[in-house]
């Protein structure tokens, strides 16, 4: 038998998302962004919304997301993608819009953005991918870097009595009532790429059922910012981030979880 | 069926949106324009012609939801006054940037800084020379009645979408606060999602229906390409000049003095005009109805005819360097205006001609053609 | 024929609606028409005025230095506008709280006592269309029935109950107006 014979569309058990392009990642090895773009595209294929989705690309590690994912997007200014996804949801109100953005974008540059688009309930779908560092720009601090982190601009670590303490976007917009659904997934694992892919496709069957805002935010890691390798990223990421940023649903069909 | 109205400046152009069938409006309450959005929310346009209107939580995101509702290949405007536009100059370099089609609004008050609430033509530079960040220019309208106010706004969106260029419409608060009889603009319908996709589908991120996925983005981290993104935007800017220009020329026959002026400065440099031929100064006005392109071949042509020119304008002296970009030496340029929210009085538009041209323009002509003394 | 008219007073008095009415009717005989105001914090119980511009030909400048009449409503006014009328104009006052009455004797000179009529005919408001028909007695530069279409379509129409009581104010300031003679410093003769 020959290697042609054997690749054979009967016989294939796993294949490339459709829905990315084949331009080759930007992103650092081990990083969790590709696996967050692959599952967002994959929703928007299996739920056969390509033809009226778009999507708002932020400035951060994700600026190019839009060369990975192949769908109509915009590329925002920084921190802008939730009133830019406003200004497309209202002209479009039939439309998938979403936006991908992280946290220096979101929780930072665009706090105010962000917090009002969610106070408003857009119909539309704020994927938030919270790595505690500013990735693009070489590990510079973040709103939601952890106390005693190590980055560039906080090379002693992060002192809260001067810099403050790190930021919990989903626990806060999810006390606005515009919002509809708020959850904390990560992509380190199997399992959890698998939790969080239904809770994006969740997301997305709000704006179908024009539900309001939902959020989810994807605790992830960064390896190079971090300066470990991928494997003990995701290890300190468990140890460190999950403490702050528990994973979980915070607020379903409009209704706060109770906090055990 | 035009419509005859007595309408106040900021009330007409916030009509004419309707009429013109914008998609959109997004912006954020500051005097001395806040009657658009006053006005707009008044109308229900969203019953009237299922027109959004939206109040923004800033100037910030109102420019950036016109961003989005433009990549999407809506008709969308924002407006506000000088200290709400320099927050919007991110989100206009973007549109540049990106060569998407907005009208934005800039009903001028007195600055730096908070400034005043009284008007002011201090916002030329920023408008004309870009404000923003980056090589780009936007068409720039400069409104001098309230006719214009409501005229100008289909116009804007007509060139907005011909060159996808953001393009400003100039006001001042005296023309937004002031009353003036309107003829207005019969309804253009607007366009249905189909239709937008048909006409704009080349570009517009509407979803990617029955063709290639388009993207919208103003970032090019190859230099080349960066290069190449401007040159397109240069030429553009170009056949602007070529095609669009606008201007007006009100007694400039038999004129030896000239008066350079826009917007409502141009109304009190007309009655000045007036007041000086009175007086026997045969005097003309150059109005520059667009200031982006600027009348320049007009104003080196007039320069052989005229003995002087006083740019007058409500700020320190900006339109004043252009215009003396274009006569080129020919003839003395001297700048006149009051700042701060004072509006000059004709009777002060002509002293200052008298004082500062008619009176020595013979010495400063005799100087400024001799290179030597340069 | 350009008319160039300020009235200048009290923001409250119903300055900016008078210039607003007038402006209103003369747009309604086919006259180019310009009404431009002050604004700002200034006009929450400070001073108010506006320019109103009637005319046959475009408007030019909407802001002015000096004017055909001007109808002033208060003492700040009379110190700011006195002398900003063209030789050969008029000017148009209430007395009411005037304590420094006009002297310029190369233009023509009227009062009518607004504030006191519109107490006698028990409604306050209406001081402004006295006012008005005073001046269009003297100038009449838009026709009586334009004024009465202006006011009704200016005033809001739970407030259109109120339309004959503003028509009789306006006749009342037509009956009251009386020149005024800086050198006796006397209210002389019915205008």
């Amino acid at each position: 038998m020959e290697v042609l014979d054997i690749i054979r569309p009967e016989n294939q058990v796993f294949c490339k998302t459709g829905l990315m392009t084949d331009a080759t990642l930007t992103y650092c090895p081990g990083c969790g962004h590709g696996t967050a773009h692959n599952i967002t595209m994959e929703v928007i294929d299996e739920m056969g919304v390509v033809e009226d989705t778009i999507g708002v690309a932020p400035v951060g590690c994700s600026v190019f997301a839009y060369d990975f994912m192949a769908v109509d997007m915009t590329q925002a200014a920084h921190g802008r993608a939730p009133a830019v996804a406003t200004g497309i949801a209202r002209t479009w109100p039939d439309k998938y819009v979403f936006t991908y953005q992280g946290d220096g974008d979101l929780a930072a540059i665009g706090t105010a953005e962000t917090i009002h688009c969610c106070n408003r309930g857009e119909n539309i779908v704020i994927i938030f991918v919270n790595n505690g560092i500013y990735g693009m720009t070489g590990g510079q601090m973040a709103p939601t870097t952890l106390p005693g982190m190590k980055t560039s601009t906080s090379p002693y670590g992060r002192e809260i009595e001067t810099m403050g303490s790190p930021i919990k976007m989903s626990e806060l917009i999810a006390n606005l009532p515009g919002t509809y659904y708020v959850t904390r997934q990560s992509v380190h694992t199997h399992k959890h790429v698998r939790k969080a892919k239904k809770a994006i496709r969740k997301a997305f069957e709000n704006t179908r059922l024009k539900k309001g805002l939902s959020f989810v935010e994807i605790v992830s890691n960064c390896n190079s910012g971090w300066k470990m390798t991928p494997n003990e990223s995701n290890i300190w990421m468990e140890e460190h981030m999950f403490p702050y940023y528990p994973l979980g649903d915070i607020k379903v069909n409009g209704k706060l979880k109770q906090v055990a | 069926m035009s419509e005859l109205r007595l309408m106040k400046g900021n009330e007409a152009l916030a009509e004419a949106a309707i009429r013109a069938g914008a998609d959109a409006y997004f912006g954020y309450p500051i005097t001395p324009q806040s009657e658009v959005i006053e006005y707009l929310m008044d109308q229900r346009p969203e019953k009237r012609t299922g027109m959004v209107v939206l109040q923004a939580e800033s100037e910030i995101a109102a420019i950036n939801m016109v961003y989005g509702a433009a990549s999407s290949g809506k008709r969308v405007m924002t407006s506000s006054s000088s200290p709400g536009i320099s927050l919007k100059m991110e989100g206009i370099s973007y549109l540049a940037g990106a060569e998407l089609p907005a009208v934005i609004v800039n009903v001028v008050r007195g600055g730096p800084g908070l400034g005043t609430i009284q008007p002011s033509q201090a916002d030329y530079n920023q408008a004309v020379k870009g404000g923003g960040h980056g090589d780009y220019r936007m068409y720039v309208l400069a409104p001098a009645s309230v006719q214009e106010m409501s005229d100008f706004v289909s116009d804007a969106f007509d060139i907005a979408f011909k060159y996808r260029t953001p393009v400003m419409i100039l006001s001042d608060g005296l023309i937004g606060q002031m009353m003036e009889k309107v003829v207005l603009k019969d309804e253009r319908k607007r366009l249905t999602d189909a239709e937008i996709d048909e006409k704009y589908g080349s570009w517009a991120t509407t979803g990617r229906k029955g063709r290639e996925r388009n993207i919208i983005t103003s970032l090019y981290l190859e230099a080349e390409r960066m290069e190449q993104r401007v040159r397109k935007l240069m030429n553009k800017y170009q056949r602007m000049e070529e095609e669009d220009l606008r201007y007006e020329m009100i007694h400039c026959d038999d004129a030896e003095y000239l008066f350079v002026a826009y917007g409502s400065s141009a109304r009190i440099a007309q009655k000045a005009v007036e007041l000086g031929r009175e007086k026997g100064i045969k005097v003309g006005l150059l109005r520059p109805i667009t200031l982006f392109p600027f009348p320049k071949k007009q104003l080196f042509e007039l320069a052989d005819q005229v003995k002087g020119v006083l740019s007058v304008e409500m700020n320190a002296g900006q339109m004043v360097d252009d215009v003396r970009l274009a006569v080129e030496h020919k003839v003395p340029v001297e700048h006149f205006g009051r700042t701060g929210g004072i509006i000059h009085t004709p009777e002060e538009i002509l002293e200052a001609l008298e004082q500062k041209i008619v009176k020595d323009g013979s010495i400063r002509h005799h100087t400024t053609r001799e290179p030597s003394l340069l | 024929m350009t008319q160039e008219i300020i009235i200048a007073g009290f923001g409250g008095q119903g300055v900016l609606s008078m210039g607003k009415i007038l402006a209103y009717a003369g747009m309604l005989q086919g006259e180019e028409v310009c009404w431009m105001p002050s604004y700002g914090p200034e006009m929450r119980g400070g001073t108010a005025n506006v320019t109103v511009i009637l005319s046959d030909d475009r408007i030019s400048s909407p802001y002015l230095k000096v004017y055909d009449t001007a109808i002033i409503l208060n003492q700040q006014s009379m110190d700011k506008f006195e002398s900003a009328v063209k030789p050969g104009g008029v000017l148009v006052y209430d007395p009411n709280g005037i304590t420094h009455h006009p002297t310029r004797s190369d233009i023509d000179i009227y009062q009518v006592d607004g504030y006191r009529l519109a107490s006698e005919m028990g409604n306050k408001k209406v001081f402004n269309m006295i006012l008005l028909g005073g001046f269009l007695k003297i100038k009449p530069v838009v026709k009586i029935e334009n004024v009465l279409k202006g006011l009704k379509e200016s005033l809001p129409e739970r407030y259109h109950h109120l339309l004959p009581l503003n028509e009789e104010a306006i006749n009342k300031g037509m009956q009251s107006i009386f020149a005024y003679d800086v050198e006796k410093q006397l209210v002389l003769e019915h205008a």
